[in-house]
């Protein structure tokens, strides 16, 4: 039975990891994720997890101990946010390249510099090559939702990956709103006992873990590491299903808001997806025909499947809320545009940066984005195809 | 003021409560069964400097995300703040002005940028300091917020909030009873 309750996006994370009673949690504080640690902390004084909580000294350290606990073969986890993902960078490649089914609560912030303490995706986006599971989530709601089912993505034995799940660093981390949470048993029997198949502390089936792989092998196991990131997507799907069961909540690979007769898409990640529900209602009730589509997945990223949703979209919006310097796409762009190339789609495809370092977004500047697709379908004019949106000149 | 969606932005000084106050209000309007957001907005965090929180109430679920620019209703912390911070932008005209101060309406006007809607006084120092010895000017704000917004009735406020003190406060029985008598004095006070 669901409960009604009133949480933060970090107190929900929080409370999902309680719930789960992993073996194992490692971190260093850095806003604004500090409190996932901070009140985890607290369950374990209380007694109410029997989790190992390791205070390291620095967040290369939180993965590190991560890693080395997953390797030993306990279920493990850690938070951070913006810089604190950056140190972490060097392991973050030995956690996935060593198949350790790690979690990590993501509190999107940007990088410095400017230094700035507010929401972009600048710190996750620098990571998506790194061999991760990437979910993204819109509110407090989904933040936890995915929590719940993160392990069995990452756990499953066709994955066997470390995964990542994203928020938005205040806009859902200090935002109290209403959630529906599961009863702990619910939680508990959803996401099971890990038994992994190998494990350092196993005396019976002596293993290594991280050797040298010499050039005859190397390319293999990248190869055989793509192959594990592949099965991720329909594993992620499987266990939507059974927590839709479960909750009543369902998810996807993304999610279509009126996307299917929309001749003006929108491609968004994060709260701000919420944000421009709102405007795709309003336009919609003028008669506007947009929609949107809200990226769940970004690695491994659903590129068939995003192109198939997109097929009618006369004209879209990507909105990357980081800035990645190549001077021509922000990545989510560059992902959906490569998607829609593969599927011999052609449409415009108009990539917005915003919400840098924590830029508000509102109805009205989502609603600017789809009066400009409107424009450009009517005077077949796309002009600038790399825009910023709210930026002040 | 009957509407779907009741917004609210708070002005306070980092470190009065203002942040605190906004998660307050969105506490004890939950246990009336609405959909709630409570919210800071940080920018550089030290003691003193202006910080703004915000809160949406509705009976429909809440999918917006951004600051409000257009409340119905602003919660004025710190009058200092006047000078600082144009407290009544995008504010409503048939919604109202709250401000913590111990001088009447008509010395404040001049602040108000010409506000042409209502304005109500609570002077939540000296409720404070009579209720709690001490200065907190978190509870009287939250109390006229509720009164002046009606979004919920004084009994059920005084009843959710004695509980959520008491669930908080558990080994502190003066510190509840200090509260509840801010909360309750400034339920008859606010003008």
């Amino acid at each position: 039975m669901s409960i009604r309750e009133r949480l933060s996006g970090n107190e929900a994370v929080a409370t999902a990891m309680r719930q789960i009673n992993p073996d194992v949690m490692s971190a260093f504080p850095i806003t604004p994720s500090t409190e996932i640690p901070h009140i985890f902390s607290s369950f374990v004084a209380n007694g109410q997890v029997d989790t190992e909580f390791i205070p390291v000294e620095s967040e290369h350290s939180a993965m590190s101990a991560a890693i080395g606990a997953e390797a030993a073969g306990a279920r493990s986890l850690t938070a951070t946010s913006s810089c604190g993902l950056a140190l972490m960078w060097e392991v973050l490649y030995v956690a996935a390249s060593n198949r350790l089914a790690i979690a990590l609560a993501l509190v999107n912030r940007t990088l410095s510099g400017p230094i700035n303490i507010n929401c972009d995706h600048s710190d996750s986006m620098g990571a998506r090559d790194s061999g991760w599971i990437q979910i993204y989530s819109e509110n407090n709601q989904e933040v936890y939702d995915n929590f719940v089912q993160a392990y069995r993505i990452a756990e499953h034995p066709s994955v066997r990956l470390p995964i990542m799940i994203c928020q938005d660093g205040f806009i859902t981390s200090a935002a109290v709103e209403n959630i529906e949470l599961l009863e702990d048993r619910e939680v508990k029997e959803f996401v099971g006992e890990y038994c992994p198949d190998s494990y350092l502390l196993n005396s019976k089936q002596p293993l290594a873990v991280g050797p040298y792989a010499v050039s005859a092998y190397c390319m293999e196991a990248k190869r055989a590491q793509l192959e594990a990131l592949k099965n991720a997507k329909q594993v992620t799907l499987d266990v939507a299903k059974e927590f839709a069961a479960l909750s009543g909540r369902e998810y996807g690979l993304f999610e279509e808001y009126r996307l299917a007769d929309a001749d003006y898409a929108m491609v968004i990640i994060g709260s701000a997806a919420g944000t421009a529900k709102d405007a795709v209602d309003q336009l919609r009730a003028e008669g506007k025909k947009v929609g949107l589509l809200k990226i769940r997945l970004f690695r491994p990223f659903p590129g068939e499947e995003i192109a198939a949703a997109l097929q009618n979209a006369r004209v879209i919006a990507c909105m990357d809320r980081t800035e990645s310097f190549n001077a021509q796409c922000g990545p989510l762009g560059a992902e959906v545009k490569s998607a829609l190339f593969n599927a011999r789609l052609m449409p415009v495809v108009i990539n917005y940066v915003y919400g840098l370092g924590g830029r508000d977004v509102t109805v009205e500047s989502i609603t600017s984005v789809y009066a400009d697709l409107i424009k450009i379908d009517q005077t077949n004019d796309a002009g600038e195809i790399y825009r910023y949106l709210s930026l002040r000149e | 003021m009957v509407k779907d969606l009741i917004q609210i932005r708070w002005h306070g000084r980092g470190g009065q409560g203002a942040k605190t106050a906004a998660l307050l209000l969105a506490d004890v309007v939950f246990s009336t069964g609405k959909y709630v957001q409570g919210f800071p907005e940080y920018g550089p965090e030290r003691m003193g400097a202006p910080i703004t929180a915000y809160n949406r109430i509705s009976d429909k679920k809440i999918r917006v995300h951004s600051n409000i620019y257009e409340p119905d209703y602003v919660v004025v912390v710190d009058e200092t703040l006047f000078d600082a911070v144009d407290v009544t932008k995008g504010l409503c005209n048939e919604g109202a002005l709250i401000v913590n101060t111990a001088r009447n309406k008509e010395e404040i006007k001049k602040y108000l940028n010409g506000y042409k809607g209502q304005v109500h006084t609570i002077d939540a120092r000296r409720i404070s300091m009579e209720s709690l010895g001490k200065y907190f000017p978190n509870s009287p704000m939250l109390a006229a917020i509720v009164k002046v917004s009606g979004v919920m009735s004084d009994e059920t406020f005084l009843s959710e909030m004695q509980q959520s003190l008491e669930h908080k406060f558990a080994g502190k029985p003066e510190v509840v009873e200090g509260n509840m008598k801010a909360l309750r004095l400034t339920l008859q006070e606010v003008s």
